[in-house]
């Protein structure tokens, strides 16, 4: 998958308290969790986010609950990928399974600053800075993971695994 | 190369001899959980893919305590969704509001005898690790994940790099399984254990109360850890042989980590040194030992959850708070993490305690901790909390402000009026 947008940057440890508050967990209409997405963290989100944008974070993105709704949240407010040095674990399949892009690279994170135009290729793992013109690699799935994306997420392949 | 017994529970639970950190397994599961936030999602994914029966009926355990009793109109309608699913497939371990055996999920699960060492455990909660107490796999997983699991009986795992935790002297005055998980995290870091197995091992563990393990293991996530896990001792066998059903006389001779079990590190902690610890805001890494900061003075307390709801908890509460008073303006909220823990509160004596102190004692709910109800913060408020999480607007406005604590810290806090220790009531 490619992907472009503007980068919208966050800091380390964003935990999914302040991706989907538990306030607003009373719901998993999506766009209902989209409209509260990052507020108590950067309450002007839902108002700049567009189609397409991508976050860059730091590590450990998505410490925190079990709750789905984080990456839900984030793909229905208009977010095309996450990427960070690292992610918390439950968030990261949480992802794969609800079809979030997700990479992990430590060196964008670094070299990617707020609101730069960049195109990821989620195959290849390249990401490519416009503005400043810097070029990052990302690194690859497991082998399996990518098979359960392969299968159009955990559902798919838990489809196959019950045939 | 040996293993660890988390890579033993993962080979067994493969039908595979051995495994290494690495492998990525389809893992049988013993037992599956959801709550009332997670498991309507679940319910969703299962029914639109027509995965229709559930794999067993005994393997799967649904608690609505997030926002039970009921808090308004939608997480009614979420607990409904729960209750019927659970009707319709017949899922023997529902349990309800009020019923005997309800409460709070990592309260209950452990306290009915659901859980046995060497089990794998999955649960649509990230504090689904608690049961490594016990000498379990159990880890956190999403919606979809439980979905898919309800229907399939297994799941799939990346078998963990270790990290050996050895715990050596005997913890002072007032010093729980919480002080150490804390002093850990703010050791480690919130990212200290990331994807890791935290292996719990040393002398010090036969110091530890089962609630002390149950604690630790609680927080593993908090370090960003896949699991905690203990050695099945003495206490492991005393603790479920009442509990579990038939009794429970002796784990699984397999279950312990092979002398060459490789870890990527070893901490070693020793309890004699641990001091009663806070998390400031709005990390749980970011501890300090009390004693070490200013007053700090406070809003509310809140002493209850999975990670502090036990009846040993409770029986610490009421020890500093008997004949003692909560300090003018302060909110202290006690919620006894189940039906059970809070009828032998009341057999022993404790609500009186709680209620003459002028607490508020509460039905078992997971309300506060996560600014659901019972105990939301207004801006600006600072509340001394016995959970497990103190993140920007985790209790309420994104402007208050949580510190992790203790029961005995949280209890004398409530008495001072500002973060005290114990040791300081005289």
């Amino acid at each position: 998958m490619k992907f472009s947008g503007k980068v919208i940057k966050y800091g380390d440890n964003v935990d999914t308290d302040v991706i989907i508050p538990a306030r607003y967990l009373n719901t998993s209409v999506k766009e209902e969790l989209a409209a509260h997405c990052m507020e108590d963290l950067d309450p002007d989100f839902s108002k700049k986010v567009e189609p397409g944008d991508i976050i860059v974070a730091g590590s450990n993105f998505g410490c925190g609950s079990s709750r789905e709704h984080a990456p839900v949240a984030i793909k229905a407010s208009g977010i095309s990928c996450v990427i960070a040095p690292s992610f918390a674990r439950i968030f990261y399949r949480n992802s794969i399974n609800t079809g979030l892009a997700i990479l992990e690279c430590p060196k964008a994170f670094e070299g990617i600053s707020d609101g730069d135009k960049i195109e990821v290729d989620t195959d290849s793992g390249e990401i490519r800075d416009l503005t400043n013109g810097k070029v990052f690699k990302a690194s690859a799935f497991p082998g399996f993971i990518e098979k359960i994306i392969r299968s159009d997420g955990l559902v798919g392949y838990t489809k196959t695994k019950l045939q | 190369m040996g293993m660890t017994m988390t890579q033993k529970i993962l080979a067994k639970h493969a039908g595979k001899e051995v495994c290494a950190p690495g492998d990525l397994i389809e893992e049988k599961l013993d037992l599956l959980l959801g709550n009332d936030i997670t498991t309507p999602p679940a319910i969703d994914i299962f029914e639109k893919n027509s995965f229709g029966k559930v794999f067993d009926t005994e393997k799967i355990v649904l608690v609505p305590d997030h926002f039970a009793p009921n808090k308004d109109i939608k997480s009614a309608e979420q607990c409904k969704r729960m209750r019927d699913f659970a009707r319709s497939q017949n899922i023997k371990y529902y349990y309800e509001q009020g019923q005997e055996g309800m409460g709070v999920e990592h309260v209950i699960l452990p306290d009915n005898g659901l859980v046995l060492p060497g089990f794998a455990v999955i649960g649509a909660d990230s504090h689904t690790c608690t049961y490594g107490a016990l000498g379990a796999f159990s880890t956190g997983v999403g919606s979809t994940d439980l979905a898919c699991a309800m229907a399939a009986g297994s799941t799939w795992f990346r078998v963990p790099e270790a990290i050996r935790v050895e715990l050596k002297g005997k913890p002072g005055p007032y010093v729980s399984g919480k002080d150490i998980i804390l002093y850990l995290i703010g050791s480690i870091g919130v990212d200290g254990a990331l994807y890791r197995s935290l292996e719990f091992t040393g002398e010090g563990v036969a110091e530890l109360s089962m609630a002390d393990r149950l604690t630790i293991c609680n927080m593993a996530i908090e370090c960003g850890a896949k699991n905690g896990i203990f050695p099945v001792d003495e206490k492991t066998v005393a603790y479920l042989d009442p509990r579990v059903e038939g009794g429970y006389k002796q784990a699984p001779d397999w279950l312990f980590p092979d002398p060459d079990a490789v870890y990527e590190k070893t901490i070693t902690i020793d309890l004699s040194k641990v001091s009663p610890m806070v998390s400031f805001p709005h990390l749980p890494s970011n501890t300090h030992a009390v004693g070490t900061f200013g007053k700090i003075k406070i809003d509310q307390v809140v002493i209850g959850s999975c990670t502090n709801g036990r009846l040993e908890d409770m029986q610490k509460a009421a020890a500093v708070l008997k004949g003692r008073h909560v300090a003018e303006g302060i909110r202290a909220i006690i919620l006894p993490g189940s039906q059970r823990v809070y009828k032998q509160c009341l057999t022993e004596g404790l609500l009186e305690i709680f209620v003459d102190s002028g607490c508020v004692v509460s039905a078992p709910t997971c309300g506060p901790c996560l600014g659901g109800h019972m105990g939301v913060l207004a801006k600006g408020e600072k509340c001394v909390s016995t959970t497990n999480r103190n993140f920007v607007g985790r209790m309420g406005h994104k402007e208050s402000e949580v510190y992790l604590a203790g029961v005995e810290v949280a209890a004398a806090s409530a008495v001072m009026g500002y973060i005290a220790s114990p040791a300081e009531l005289g």
